[in-house]
């Protein structure tokens, strides 16, 4: 099982119910949970609607940045970067800031 | 073109996003650090680089551009959002004590509750101004919180540009400053700051009847094109007429990088092309007596929401007209998503437009100065673009609309508009009642030509013109006798470069 720790920060947590801080427990499976397998998951399992304005296709839509652990996931590897417990997830949405 | 550190990252060969996995990369800058985040195309940063690049880049800004002078007071927009938050979090950082170039300005911070025609409801609406209003209570500076509906209560006066203030003894900027670090021991920084922060106004408060007027304004526009854009301008007229109040000389507004962007390829599709340069530019100076500028223009949108969760910049999130709506709700919101997209798969798409739009500066005509205030756009005061001549692009839209038009030229509608003539051309004023009494309101025909291209759009998208707040009506009614008096007058006129050929020396 893997426990993380979720934000949803700048209009994102409209489409979480307006929540922002999500405490999250991913089941445990044999390989290690990636971040496409985690957005994939956070289509299914909690996003409450409109999912074309959170995602597209297997990624993030553009516009919305994602830091993990307080760093910028492109230097974490993306989709292909393998999550650890206890790590923190933060979704920005840029589209309605300023 | 061709300039020595032209940026051709992303240009040349279509160059995709380079994904480069790494962990623990170094910061491009101290090569100690481990970089927390990515900027630009793939320049890897540090977190307190970051920090100290942020920090840099805005007193860069206002230092390249030298146009707020010491002790003048510049209004703060702050809309709830993380780059208006940002800026604001900036301006407290340079004006504090401890920063070895301290700005020198005094700011005041002005915040739009536009709710009333985004539809949220009071409830929402006063929990984000309590929420906005400790924030700015937390910085010490004056602030004022005006709702929308004010603008039915806003006076003429605010379509007129103002003469800014030619000061005779006028110095340069480095006189300026020189000048005031003289003068500095004279005024200690608290007693100004505390005289002034009595002045705050939370004039959130608003009539059932302006709310209602508010709303019904916003119902009659057809399309979210129209309300985003009538949203903007009645914003800035509500913040121009509060800076003119308060003896505020300039404006900051917190747009990105991004956002200008987007806001450089939308005002193009809106057919505002003819005042790009001021609408993206750094400054804006079209109302004259207050002139806005843009320090953040040249943050992109992921530097700014970083450094504000790094740094904890506290902002609030605040929906608006065009939260959650589709992609092809509106132009604005088609082009941010084009931007948006573009830049995803071509990362220096926002920097090229950037610097294109860099290079846009106004042509100022040398008669400027003396215009009228009839050849500004009543609605956005900028120059008007529609009055060329026959040979233009706008000409030709003009004469391919006629022609579409359905035929009925019903006799009927022509007539009031001759007795209307009648009735001011015989030289007797209008009674009460007449065709210059107020009761008459002006139809979309009669604002055509008081208005520019663009907003000549947006009033066309309205189906009731009479819901425009009564500060619009009064001076369109007021420019359209004065242009109409002027015709009627104009064989009496003398021509400013008629040669005395005429009067034959006797």
């Amino acid at each position: 099982e893997l426990s993380l720790l979720g934000l949803h920060l700048g209009g994102a947590e409209l489409l979480f119910d307006g929540v922002k801080n999500h405490h999250v427990t991913l089941p445990g499976q044999s390989d290690p949970w990636d971040m496409k397998q985690l957005l994939a998951w956070i289509r299914g399992n909690m996003l409450k609607e409109r999912p074309e304005l959170f995602m597209q296709g297997d990624t993030v839509r553009p516009g919305i940045l994602v830091l993990i652990n307080d760093a910028d996931w492109e230097l974490m590897g993306e989709l292909e970067y393998q999550l650890q417990d206890q790590d923190n997830v933060v979704f920005i949405s840029t589209l309605h800031g300023g | 073109m061709c300039q020595v550190e032209e940026d051709y990252n992303g240009l040349e060969c279509n160059q995709e996003k380079i994904t480069v996995p790494t962990l623990n990369r170094k910061c491009m800058k101290c090569k100690e650090g481990t970089a927390v985040l990515i900027i630009r195309v793939n320049d890897a940063f540090c977190r307190s680089c970051f920090k100290e690049y942020f920090i840099h880049k805005f007193r860069a800004m206002l230092g390249k551009n030298r146009v707020i002078f010491p002790q003048e007071k510049v209004l703060l927009a702050v809309s709830g959002g993380t780059a208006s938050c940002s800026m604001l979090s900036q301006v407290q950082e340079g004006l504090s004590r401890e920063a070895p170039k301290k700005l020198r300005f005094v700011p005041g911070i002005i915040y739009i509750d536009d709710g009333g025609a985004c539809g949220r409801s009071a409830e929402e609406r006063q929990r984000s101004n309590a929420l906005l209003k400790s924030i700015f209570t937390e910085t010490g500076f004056t602030y004022f919180i005006v709702s929308l509906e004010q603008v039915f209560s806003l006076p003429t006066s605010v379509l007129v540009p103002g003469t800014s203030d030619p000061d005779p003894s006028n110095p340069s900027y480095k006189q300026a400053v020189d000048q005031y670090i003289k003068e500095k021991q004279t005024l200690t920084e608290e007693n100004v700051a505390s005289a002034v922060a009595q002045l705050n106004i939370e004039d959130s408060a608003y009539s059932p009847e302006h709310k209602l007027a508010l709303e019904r304004l916003f119902s009659s526009m057809k399309t979210l094109t129209a309300k985003e854009d009538m949203l903007q301008t009645l914003r800035q007229h509500l913040i121009l007429h509060i800076a003119r109040e308060n003896g505020y000389s300039k404006v900051m507004m917190g747009d990105s990088c991004s956002r200008l962007a987007v806001k450089l390829l939308s005002n193009i599709a809106l057919g505002r092309g003819a005042a790009l340069a001021s609408d993206t530019g750094f400054s804006d100076p079209r109302y004259g007596d207050v002139v806005i500028v843009r320090p953040m223009r040249d943050y992109s949108s992921k530097e700014i929401a970083f450094y504000s969760r790094m740094f904890n910049v506290p902002s609030v999130f605040i929906s608006g007209l065009d939260t959650k709506t589709h992609d092809k709700a509106s132009i604005q919101r088609l082009t941010e998503s084009f931007v948006t997209n573009l830049q995803f798969d071509f990362p220096s798409t926002v920097s090229t437009i950037y610097r294109t739009s860099e290079k846009l500066h106004t042509v100022m005509p040398p008669q400027s100065q003396t215009a009228e205030p009839a050849s500004k756009c009543l609605l956005c005061l900028c120059t008007l673009d529609t009055k060329v001549d026959k040979a233009s692009a706008f000409h030709a839209t003009l004469v391919s609309e006629q022609l579409s038009q359905i035929k009925l030229q019903d006799p009927s509608l022509d007539a009031p508009a001759q007795s209307a003539e009648q009735c001011c051309t015989e030289g007797q004023g209008c009674g009460p009642g007449g065709c210059c009494s107020s009761n008459r309101l002006p139809s979309h025909q009669d604002l055509k030509t008081l208005l520019c291209y663009s907003c000549r759009l947006t009033i066309k998208d309205m189906v009731a013109t009479n819901t425009l707040p009564p500060y619009i009506i009064t001076e369109a009614e007021k420019r359209q006798k004065r242009s109409q008096m002027k015709m009627e007058i104009s064989e009496y006129l003398l021509e400013d470069d008629e040669e005395d050929g005429g009067t034959a020396a006797l």
